[in-house]
């Protein structure tokens, strides 16, 4: 019964991307090589970081409005502290990280709307952004760069990373215990509370292990782009959210699935890839992405009702 | 000291207060090991209160809590589960996006390590095969998939399982309330069984026969009071009906009206008799609470109203409950809050005519006695009882000639209520038709008719003379002789 209705949850993720990329191999033969494959898919592992990150927000009921400019600060802070005082910067991107589980602690103690706070940390975040790199630049640490361009036997290492970042997100968000509790608390938080389970504690580690995702992301991106900028990263917010309901994430309930996240976000790269080798404006770029994802979404839909009619069958 | 020696847990003398509301009124409580108490009484008696309080849930104002015959210093959750306290609640207290395994992963604290997950499946696979034998659940399935029975079956097993700590006292609220009578009987024998073996179990039920059959000690509640304490041998489900009403108080203020004319109202349900309701009608719905009252006035609603787009002149108004989420509006003022539903009068050519709006407001400010300086104070300037009236209010001023009523009067004080029942009265004189579900028995015997609920049909009908609280009990709890 279960399998099946994950399964189901995974196919429409699974379905688009498989459709894409034939679209993809179809349009474009030469994109079917170990290079094509790096290029249509390097951008997607930071995009696959943040998604992961704003799941594991949005398995406790909440969301984060602040991950593009978060993504773009710890961009900025790589590129410059990391760089130049490597001990500096991990400093600062463990305070952000701590910070994020301050926030999830505080959204709770106070009954705050996550939306609001996390809308009102955007700017925050944007702001110190502007201040540690006021124009582009910055040099990415050579690790980092290192990391993100290896080349790996068989495939390409976006493929490998993604591998690697839905096996990690997977076994953390859905086999271990503190993954339970985080979703037990978007699913039921009074039985959380009722277990003697401290909730405080659980909130806490679920937004510093998105923050630590997404601090993932940035320096993934860094290494990608070789030099940060203060609006680098800001599309990654929406992005991010539909990576997550793209891979079969709801937006309350505590239903994620790490690996239909980190295929969202594969999926939604190739969406623009694709309709640049249909060879569509880039005028009607932002649109024709959108329909993209009212189509995936209206699939998803259809499906759950499928499931449901089966369940009260 | 403790009042009872060798009981595993003991409350003395809780008091518990909400605001104003006493839930609780000096309740003392033992539970002893290998037995098995029933805890009845009807609606506000305050049974759920003493729950909350012995599973930790709550803090009691004043009181007690002794463990072992060793009073405690603080008590919490925590504190409960380590004395091997669980309990099933009365509504879903699984997570439904998440396995069997994974949900006696969160009831379980203890359960840690790379292998939680086997460990998990063991103890609540063992404890299902125990309590409900050939039950066919795969531990492993979403509890968003299980059938109502089946959540409730692993709720049940959730709370007998045994990991590092195994239960001493098991806290049953209405367990068999989605169980058939076979998996019913089950629960029972196992509950026997846990017992015998030295356990202790409360068990809240309103099927009068199960208490009567599996409790060995029975505990009556009424107004926060504990006001019969026997061993199960000595009530019949007659002497334990007449346990839980009031010999003293007589339900007051009776109206002699008789409903002429067709009714103006009906429902037909899919169990039990059907609803009906005529002009000027005052139609009691009583029972406990949560046995379809509210689902019941929702659906009369739904059938008379449209959802889609307000129309002109609406056959019902409705009043809301719970004020807090679905009565007001929070950030408006008084005036909006009570203008809100009769719109459509106020309006000249489409936009909204102040002076109408103002007038009508002060007419029923004084109508009602809400109590304010000035009506474009916000609504959360009042006290409860005065954003009730607004409620009522909101719903008076339409034009409607059906008010429907979900328990408006909780929580309100007495003096409100005194006045919101003589408008009631007077607007019935003038044709008004209420239907008025409430958890309150005197409100009862405000009606001219009582439908009396249970598990989601109406039981019984009772007119004029014979709404007695002795009649509504006995048709609210079901058990043989009960009803006679």
């Amino acid at each position: 019964m279960r399998r099946s209705s994950d399964t189901m949850r995974l196919l429409v993720p699974v379905l688009s991307l498989a459709a894409l990329l034939a679209g993809v191999f179809y349009l474009q033969p030469r994109a079917m090589s170990y290079t094509g494959l790096n290029l249509l898919f390097n951008l997607a592992v930071p995009i696959a970081l943040a998604t992961v990150a704003q799941m594991l927000i949005m398995a406790v009921n909440d969301l984060d409005l602040s991950m593009g400019t978060f993504v773009s600060f710890v961009a900025c802070v790589t590129a410059t502290f990391l760089n130049d005082t490597p001990l500096l910067g991990i400093a600062i991107l463990a305070a952000s990280i701590a910070v994020y589980a301050i926030l999830g602690v505080v959204i709770y103690l106070r009954n705050l709307p996550a939306i609001v706070v996390t809308l009102g940390m955007s700017f925050v975040w944007g702001g110190l952004a502007v201040l540690i790199l006021p124009s582009p630049g910055g040099e990415a640490p050579a690790w980092a760069r290192a990391i993100m361009t290896v080349k790996p036997p068989f495939a390409p290492v976006a493929i490998f990373a993604s591998v690697l970042i839905a096996v990690v997100a997977h076994m953390i968000v859905m086999r271990s215990s503190l993954g339970v509790l985080i979703r037990a608390l978007g699913g039921n938080a009074k039985t959380v509370e009722r277990s003697g389970t401290s909730i405080l504690k659980i909130r806490a580690l679920a937004y510093g292990l998105a923050g630590l995702f997404a601090v993932l992301a940035g320096v993934a991106l860094v290494g990608l782009a070789t030099s940060a900028d203060a609006n680098i990263a800001l599309r990654y917010t929406l992005l991010s959210i539909a990576g997550v309901i793209l891979g079969g994430g709801e937006f309350i309930g505590g239903r994620v699935s790490p690996i239909g996240a980190v295929i969202g976000a594969l999926t939604l790269t190739l969406a623009g890839s694709f309709l640049s080798f249909l060879h569509i404006s880039p005028d009607w770029q932002i649109g024709a992405q959108g329909a993209i994802l009212i189509v995936v979404l209206a699939l998803r839909l259809l499906l759950n009702r499928l499931e449901s009619r089966g369940a009260t069958r | 000291m403790p009042l009872a020696p060798g009981a595993l847990l003991e409350v003395q003398d809780v008091v518990m207060h909400f605001g104003e509301v006493t839930a609780l009124d000096g309740v003392s409580l033992s539970i002893r090991p290998g037995e098995c108490i029933g805890l009845v009484g009807h609606n506000g008696a305050g049974k759920s209160t003493i729950v909350s309080v012995i599973n930790g849930g709550l803090a009691p104002s004043q009181g007690r809590i002794l463990a072992d015959g060793q009073p405690l210093a603080s008590y919490g959750i925590t504190r409960a589960r380590a004395l091997g306290l669980r309990s099933v609640f009365q509504e879903l207290a699984l997570c439904p996006n998440l396995t069997i395994v994974e949900n006696a992963r969160i009831a379980h604290p203890e359960l840690k390590g790379w292998r939680w997950r086997a460990e998990a499946r063991r103890i609540i696979a063992a404890s299902l095969d125990q309590i409900f034998p050939g039950h066919g659940i795969d531990p492993g399935a979403q509890v968003g998939t299980l059938s109502i029975a089946e959540r409730q079956m692993v709720e049940i097993a959730m709370a007998f399982s045994n990991s590092a700590s195994a239960p001493r006292i098991v806290i049953l609220d209405e367990p068999t309330s989605s169980l058939d009578a076979g998996l019913a009987a089950m629960l029972l024998a196992h509950v026997r069984r846990f017992i015998a073996a030295g356990g202790a179990i409360l068990l809240i039920s309103h099927i009068l026969d199960e208490i009567l059959s599996t409790a060995s000690r029975i505990v009556v509640m009424k107004d926060g009071k504990v006001v019969a304490e026997r061993p199960a041998a000595e009530f019949t489900p007659a002497s334990l009906v007449e346990a839980m009403g009031s010999s003293t108080r007589e339900l007051q203020g009776r109206r002699q009206a008789e409903s002429k004319g067709a009714p103006v109202l009906t429902l037909d349900l899919p169990n039990g008799q059907g609803f009906h309701a005529g002009k000027g009608e005052i139609v009691g719905l009583a029972g406990l609470g949560g046995h379809g009252q509210t689902e019941m006035l929702l659906a009369l609603f739904d059938a008379h109203a449209s959802s889609w787009w307000p129309a002109r002149g609406p056959e019902v108004a409705f009043v809301a409950g719970d004020r807090r989420s679905n009565g007001i509006f929070e950030l408006w003022s008084i005036l909006k809050n009570t203008t809100i539903a009769s719109l459509d009068d106020l309006t000249r050519r489409g936009l909204l005519h102040r002076p109408v709006e103002a007038a009508r407001g002060a007419e029923w400010k004084s109508r009602i006695a809400i109590r304010t300086p000035d009506l474009d104070n916000p609504i959360l300037s009042l006290s409860g009882g005065n954003q009730q009236k607004v409620l009522f209010a909101r719903a008076l001023s339409t034009r409607s000639p059906v008010v429907l009523m979900d328990d408006p009067m909780r929580g309100v004080d007495i003096g409100t209520k005194q006045e919101v029942y003589r408008i009631i009265r007077a607007e019935a004189e003038a044709g008004r038709t209420f239907v008025w579900y409430s958890t309150e028995m005197e409100e009862m015997g405000l009606c001219d008719r009582v439908y009396v609920f249970r598990d989601g049909a109406i039981v019984a009908e009772l007119k004029g003379e014979a709404i007695t609280e002795k009649a509504i009990l006995a048709a609210s709890f079901k058990g043989e002789g009960a009803a006679a």
